[in-house]
């Protein structure tokens, strides 16, 4: 049973109709998208079932996932807070505002806040140079970006996250 | 109207809407190009423009098209819409802001090609992007600017965006196909070029966002036009990303040949805070440093004038650097970019970016002597001439320029030096 195919049946259809039949392994990306959605990460099941609907190995989609930056294989944190800090980024105090993010945050590049609700990354050029200090905020399936920061909107935009998770789960109970 | 002829967005509010861009003259190129020209025709009118590739290369776009056999099929053609290179951020306005301009021009390089599947190759960072663009295609299906027998013709188009996850390797061609097909992004060996043997192993033209976007007002407008700007081997406009040590950054549309003191002082404002100008790299991360010099500052920005300078005009991402930026930083910042985005298959540069990483991290620590800044000089020439792609390459301009034309800077931090 192709547990994947099962939850997403027509978004499926819509990816491989998107390629020449022939060559299904280029839904591989699309679908690494759509299975970390949720829960977040890409669980060994899903790479399975999508070594299944592209008819290659387990091996080759682990390859895949360990290649982009933007696939993850273990659950660590909801939201990827991912700031630039490349240069010119820098060049406009994208470290110093990493710093004291990290610090207002009591926590360190990589680590989970103790509610497992972020993690503070920091990532290569994002293409907003002209406007940083900036971050994107990666989970729930979106990737938004948050431009021209200071660590105190920055903190308001995570609040609003935890305010939007909190909903989520009340919704679920 | 508008005086822009890439970023007409902002002369004219929510042109990404349909009814909006249908109403300046929205694919009246498109339907003039299916109804009444052949492909062959198309193929002359952008020679005769000389539009020259704005991902980088400069390459002339028409002679590109002309190198796809017409004796392999399918054909294809793919947008490169990576955009990730460290200062480029113009791509990302276009599609943003005007994205019906980029869809056609896809389009009619689609039709010059004769290509039925066309694929626009989004950094996967461009998530919102991609959902919009998404939406604009299933717009443009439904009005009939996409599917079957287009204009009641023979001809049938179809575009599909396809989502990268984050490596800025997949801005070289042929790694980006790679990764359409579903492979790590890594480049491939040339010959085949992929005009011959590209996506699936069939023909296939790629051509950058800003590139494409010039093609509605070719058409519409004629070649003679098109050179009313810019010079007479580098016509046309190009939008300029303008970032760094600079007031007011930015993209600026200006005609290529446009001196770079009037991008840094008229319209950037000029440096924050009075202070002077050290350098300049003309083409992001992967630039060698041009000393900002009179001489240089008066330097028109095209291709060949900024090849002079012994630098490049690459994407036209201008990172500005002033008088407080030490070199010594900047090349340990690009470096550990080009270490972590190498994607591992060439050895040089997989083994090169991580032991200049190694060395520049150590200069900056202050742990270093002089031997120390000679031997990073001596790493970076080793691996030039010898990678795949670029890539490799790239990342060793910054730091050979910065030793050469600013070697104190290195020697300030040996020997225990802290700043």
């Amino acid at each position: 049973m192709n547990e994947l195919l099962a939850k997403y049946p027509t978004e499926i259809k819509a990816i491989l109709a998107k390629y020449p039949p022939e060559f299904k392994r280029s839904s591989v990306m699309p679908l690494l998208h759509l299975a970390q959605g949720d829960p977040g990460y890409i669980t060994p099941q899903a790479m399975q079932d999508i070594a299944e609907i592209c008819g290659i190995s387990i091996t080759e989609v682990g390859s895949i996932v360990g290649f982009y930056t933007l696939y993850y294989d273990k659950p660590l944190g909801r939201y990827h807070i991912q700031v630039c800090t490349d240069m010119p980024c820098a060049l406009r105090g994208a470290d110093k505002f990493l710093k004291e993010l990290c610090e207002r945050l009591g926590v360190k590049v990589g680590e989970p806040t103790a509610d497992g609700l972020f993690v503070i990354e920091e990532v290569m050029c994002l293409a907003a140079c002209h406007r940083a200090p900036m971050f994107q905020v990666h989970g729930d399936g979106d990737l938004v970006y948050h431009e021209h920061q200071t660590v105190d909107t920055a903190l308001a935009v995570l609040d609003a996250l935890r305010q939007k998770a909190a909903v989520a789960e009340e919704g679920k109970a | 109207m508008s005086e822009y002829v890439l970023l007409r967005h902002r002369d004219i509010p929510d042109l990404d809407q349909l009814k909006v861009y249908l109403k300046n003259g929205g694919f009246d190129a498109w339907k003039k190009v299916v109804t009444s020209m052949e492909p062959m025709e198309l193929i002359q009118l952008a020679k005769d423009s000389g539009l020259r590739g704005r991902g980088g290369a400069g390459f002339p776009t028409g002679m590109k098209w002309s190198f796809v056999p017409n004796n392999l099929w399918p054909h294809y053609v793919v947008a490169n819409a990576d955009e990730s290179e460290p200062g480029t951020f113009k791509d990302r306005e276009i599609m943003e802001s005007n994205p019906f301009q980029f869809l056609e021009g896809l389009m009619i390089a689609s039709y010059a090609v004769q290509a039925q599947n066309s694929y626009a190759y989004l950094r996967g960072e461009f998530w919102q992007i991609g959902l919009k663009l998404n939406q604009k295609i299933a717009e443009l299906e439904e009005a009939g600017f996409l599917g079957d027998n287009l204009f009641d013709t023979k001809y049938s188009l179809r575009l599909h965006v396809h989502m990268g996850a984050g490596a800025y390797i997949c801005g070289e061609e042929t790694a980006l196909l790679e990764s359409i097909e579903g492979k790590l992004g890594q480049p491939r060996l040339r010959p085949p070029f992929p005009a011959v043997a590209g996506l699936y192993a069939s023909p296939t033209v790629i051509n950058n966002v800003e590139t494409l976007t010039n093609l509605p007002p070719i058409v519409q407008n004629g070649a003679t036009w098109f050179r009313e700007h810019g010079t007479e081997k580098s016509p046309g406009v190009k939008v300029f990303s303008l970032s760094g040590c600079v007031n007011k950054p930015g993209n600026y549309e200006l005609p290529l040949g446009t001196p770079f003191r009037k991008l840094i002082y008229e319209l950037g404002g000029g440096i924050p805070e009075g202070r002077a100008i050290k350098a300049i790299m003309a083409a992001g991360a992967s630039s060698a440093l041009i000393s900002a010099t009179d001489a240089a500052l008066d330097t028109p920005m095209d291709y060949e004038s900024v090849a002079n300078l012994g630098a490049s005009l690459g994407s036209a991402s201008v990172i500005v650097l002033d008088e407080s930026v030490s070199m010594s930083w900047l090349a340990q910042k690009t470096t550990h970019f080009f270490k972590h985005e190498s994607c591992g298959k060439c050895t040089p540069c997989r083994e090169g970016t991580y032991w200049m990483a190694h060395i520049l991290d150590r200069i900056e620590d202050g742990g270093a002597s002089e031997k120390d800044v000679d031997l990073l000089f001596t790493v970076a020439r080793q691996m030039q001439n010898k990678c795949l792609c670029a890539l490799g390459e790239f990342s060793t301009m910054p730091v050979v320029s910065s030793l050469e034309k600013f070697r104190s800077d290195f020697l300030a931090r040996v020997d225990g030096q802290t700043r």
